[in-house]
C-alpha cells in the first residue's frame, strides 16, 4: 500500500462527494432548467395584424394607427392595443414603431413645437427625423425600428417589427 | 484555488471550528448502520430533514409561476405542468415530497418512541418534535388548497368543517382559516397561500432549529 498514491481517506472522500454532488445535481438541474425556461422558450411570432386603417388614407404626412392583436403571455391570454407611425414615401409604405430607443417610452409626430416634422419622445426630450433617424445630440442611440408592412383588401397589415430600413 | 480561498477567509476569521462544531461529532456504534444494519432506523429524522430541503427548494421555484388567486391559480399550475421544461418534475418533486415527509416523520417518532429516546433528559425535544408534526400536517393541509382544482377545494372544505367543530372557537377559527363566514374563494386561496408560503415554515425553521440544538447538546440516546 506504501506506494499507493491515493489514500484510504482521500479515496472515501471523493466517493462521497461525488456520490453527494451527483445527487444535489440530482435534485438541482430540473429546478435551475425550470427556473430559466422563459430564456429558453421558442416564441412563434411574424403574423400579420389587420388594421383599419385604407391603404388610400394614408398621406405623406405620419398618421398614428392602433392595431389590437391576442397577446399569450404564458396562462394570460390579452387583446393588446398597439401603435405605429404610418406615412406614405412616395409609393412606399413606412410604419414605424412609436417606442423610442432611448428607454422606451413612445414618440409623438410634431411632439414638440420647437421642432417641427420630427418625432419627439417627451421622457428626455429625445428626437427623430421623419426616416425614424435619432437626431444626433438627443438621448437616442439608434432609429426608430420598423414594422414590415402589407396589405389586404384595400387595408394596412402590419407584421413583425425589424430593425430600421430607411437609415 | 479553493483552498486558497478557504485559508485565506479562515486566516481573518477563524471560521474552521464554526463548521467543526455543525460537521465534526462522534457517532456512537449502536446508530452505525456500518456496525449493526437494524441501526438504520437512525436514519429517519435525517431523512426527513433531507426531503424537507427538497420541499423548501422546489416550492421556492414552483412560485415563480404560481399565482395565488382563483381566476389564474389552477391555469398557472397547469402552464407551469404542461408548458414550463422539467415543471412536472419540480412540481412532482413537491407533490410526492409532501406525502414522503409525513412518512419519514412517523417513522422518526415510532423510533423515538420505541428506543425510549423522549424520556428525560430529552421531554423537551419530544415537545418540539409534536410542534413540528403538527406544523407539518398544517403546511400539508394548507398546500392541498393552492391548485385550486376540485379536489383541492372539497378536500378543504371538509377540513374547514373539521376545523369549525371544535367547541366554542370553532366558527372563529374557520371563518379566520377561510376569510369569509360562508365562501371558500379569493379570500381563502390568498389566506391558505400566505399560511403555507409565510407563516408555516417560518414556525417550521423555528422549530427545526430547537430541535437541533437540543439534539446536539444532549446527544443522541443510549443502546437499549
Amino acid at each position: 500500500m506504501s506506494n499507493n498514491r491515493v489514500t484510504r481517506r482521500q479515496f472515501l472522500n471523493y466517493t462521497l462527494t461525488g456520490v453527494g454532488g451527483f445527487m444535489a445535481a440530482g435534485v438541482l438541474m430540473p429546478m435551475l432548467r425550470f427556473a430559466i425556461d422563459p430564456a429558453l422558450q421558442v416564441k412563434a411570432e411574424g403574423d400579420f395584424v389587420q388594421t383599419s386603417t385604407k391603404i388610400a388614407d394614408i398621406t405623406e404626412e405620419p398618421i398614428k394607427v392602433d392595431f389590437t392583436f391576442e397577446q399569450v403571455d404564458a396562462w394570460y391570454k390579452s387583446d393588446v392595443t398597439e401603435a405605429a407611425w404610418v406615412y406614405k414615401d412616395g409609393d412606399r409604405i413606412i410604419a414605424l414603431s412609436p417606442v423610442c430607443k432611448h428607454l422606451g417610452c413612445t414618440v409623438n409626430w410634431n411632439g414638440d413645437s420647437a421642432h417641427p416634422n420630427q418625432f419627439f419622445c417627451a421622457c428626455h426630450a429625445g428626437r427623430y427625423e421623419k426616416t425614424g433617424k435619432n437626431i444626433p445630440g438627443t438621448p437616442p442611440l439608434g432609429p426608430l425600428d420598423e414594422y414590415e408592412v402589407s396589405e389586404k383588401d384595400g387595408f394596412l397589415m402590419l407584421g413583425k417589427k425589424i430593425a430600421n430600413t430607411l437609415v | 484555488m479553493l483552498n486558497k480561498i478557504y485559508d485565506w477567509v479562515d486566516e481573518r476569521l477563524d471560521i474552521t471550528p464554526i463548521w467543526r462544531d455543525i460537521a465534526d461529532h462522534e457517532v456512537p456504534e449502536h446508530v452505525n448502520p456500518a456496525h449493526h444494519f437494524s441501526a438504520f432506523v437512525y436514519c429517519f429524522g435525517g431523512l426527513t430533514f433531507f426531503v424537507t430541503v427538497i420541499q423548501i427548494l422546489s416550492g421556492m421555484f414552483l412560485t415563480m409561476y404560481y399565482v395565488p388567486d382563483v381566476e389564474n391559480a389552477w391555469k398557472s399550475v397547469y402552464y407551469l405542468q404542461n408548458e414550463v421544461a422539467f415543471g412536472e418534475i419540480v412540481r412532482g418533486m413537491h407533490h410526492w415530497g409532501a406525502s414522503l415527509v409525513i412518512v419519514m416523520m412517523f417513522l422518526h417518532t415510532l423510533r423515538v418512541f420505541f428506543t425510549g429516546s423522549y424520556k428525560k433528559p430529552r421531554e423537551l425535544n419530544w415537545i418540539v418534535g409534536v410542534l413540528i408534526f403538527c406544523v407539518m400536517l398544517g403546511l400539508g393541509f394548507t398546500g392541498y388548497l393552492l391548485p385550486w382544482d376540485m379536489k383541492a377545494l372539497f378536500a378543504t372544505k371538509v377540513g374547514l368543517e373539521i376545523a369549525g367543530s371544535v367547541p366554542f372557537l370553532g366558527d372563529l377559527i374557520k371563518i379566520l382559516l377561510a376569510g369569509d363566514a360562508e365562501i371558500i374563494g379569493a379570500q381563502t386561496l390568498t389566506r391558505f397561500f400566505a399560511i403555507h408560503v409565510f407563516f408555516l415554515p417560518a414556525a417550521l425553521f423555528a422549530l427545526l432549529a430547537a430541535h437541533f440544538i437540543m439534539i446536539r447538546r444532549q446527544g443522541i440516546s443510549g443502546p437499549l
